[in-house]
């Protein structure tokens, strides 16, 4: 009885520690570092970075993600071509083999997020969710940073 | 016939590899020129554009003439690129020290309908004081962007519309002479050496 007491008191000081990355049940999906850039108002779009870590056996595809903060969630890619001209596309769905890590990052990826529905206010969070195909789901809290943050830390 | 397009097929991808690491070899390996003479920027003395920085004051090239400059292209809508440059640029200012306060720093919009001199100043204004943003008539940013020999092009998505430009950060000297550019995709460690060195002051070494 006083062990299964002891455990259940270090399995609620273990909870906090484990919701710091999002888990996906059995997706074994750890989402880290995501942070956003405070908006001007709701008229521009947002945009979000986050690292997408696979830490299972098996490769997992993200098809999309959603929030209620923007009517349209979309990852985009930046490419820049010869001439420095840089242009963003839709990614499409992002496979991400055992063991790997996507970074959605600034240079590369990022969150795009269109019609904002209220303004990103740096100190708040909102919920993002991203949707595999295997139908699971991964909750992801993203923190709102300054808008002249360069990343997680600020 | 089979045997011979599956020939074929390796022929096909033998060739689409050497034209692959043909254009590798000119644009990031060893063969690469850097830019040539006709993707140069003129220098800012030849340039001819006028616009309105954020505080409503008449700028043009000449502006720029009597201190180095880092100038760069975007637009407020910009939902990742410009923030992350700018935030880039706001950084490279905080290391440059006391020396920033030599250098120009401009950001000009490619998007003048939707940056006004209002939008410019709410924008520029959560980045380092340093940072002038200008804008101006269509007709006068095509001819600015024509001088720095940058491109920008609109693109018309479901509901609104986005800007495809130039990312590159451009440097020149106090006499306005074009230095080099500070890509994208550069690391970003590489930037605040080149700025000391279009502003004529020792590089220090990397530690």
């Amino acid at each position: 009885m006083r062990h299964a007491a002891r455990s259940m008191l270090a399995a609620l000081l273990l909870a906090p520690a484990l919701a710091t990355g999002a888990w996906a049940g059995s997706d074994d999906v750890v989402v880290e570092n995501a942070w956003s850039r405070a908006s001007i108002g709701t008229s521009r779009p947002g945009a979000a970075y986050m690292e997408v870590r696979n830490a299972g056996e098996e490769a997992v595809t993200l098809t999309g993600l959603q929030s209620d903060l923007a009517m349209v969630s979309e990852i985009h890619r930046v490419t820049t071509d010869d001439r420095g001209v840089s242009s963003m596309a839709p990614a499409g769905a992002i496979v991400i083999a055992p063991g790997e890590t996507v970074a959605i990052a600034p240079g590369v990826m990022h969150v795009m997020l269109m019609q904002l529905q209220r303004p990103m206010r740096e100190g708040e969070s909102f919920p993002l969710t991203l949707n595999f195909s295997d139908g699971g789901e991964v909750p992801v809290p993203v923190p709102v940073l300054g808008i002249a943050a360069r990343g997680p830390e600020g | 016939m089979r045997r011979r397009s599956v020939l074929g097929l390796g022929g096909g991808i033998a060739a689409l590899g050497l034209t692959l690491l043909a254009g590798w070899w000119q644009v990031d390996g060893p063969g690469a020129s850097g830019r040539t003479d006709e993707a140069r920027p003129l220098p800012l003395t030849e340039m001819d554009f006028a616009l309105i920085d954020h505080e409503g004051q008449p700028v043009g090239p000449e502006t720029l003439v009597g201190r180095a400059s880092l100038v760069f292209f975007g637009f407020t809508f910009c939902p990742a690129v410009c923030p992350t440059t700018l935030a880039d640029v706001s950084g490279w200012l905080a290391d440059l020290g006391e020396d920033a306060a030599r250098l120009n720093v401009v950001f000009v919009t490619v998007d003048p309908a939707r940056d006004d001199v209002k939008a410019m100043a709410e924008y520029v204004g959560y980045f380092d004081p340093a940072i002038r943003g200008w804008t101006g008539p269509e007709e006068q940013i095509a001819r600015a962007v024509e001088g720095f020999r940058a491109t920008y092009e609109r693109v018309t998505t479901d509901d609104s519309y986005t800007m495809n430009h130039t990312s590159s950060v451009f440097l020149f000297d106090a006499e306005g002479r074009f230095v080099s550019t500070v890509d994208y995709h550069e690391p970003r460690e590489f930037a605040v050496p080149k700025i000391r060195r279009a502003m004529g002051l020792e590089t220090k070494r990397a530690t």
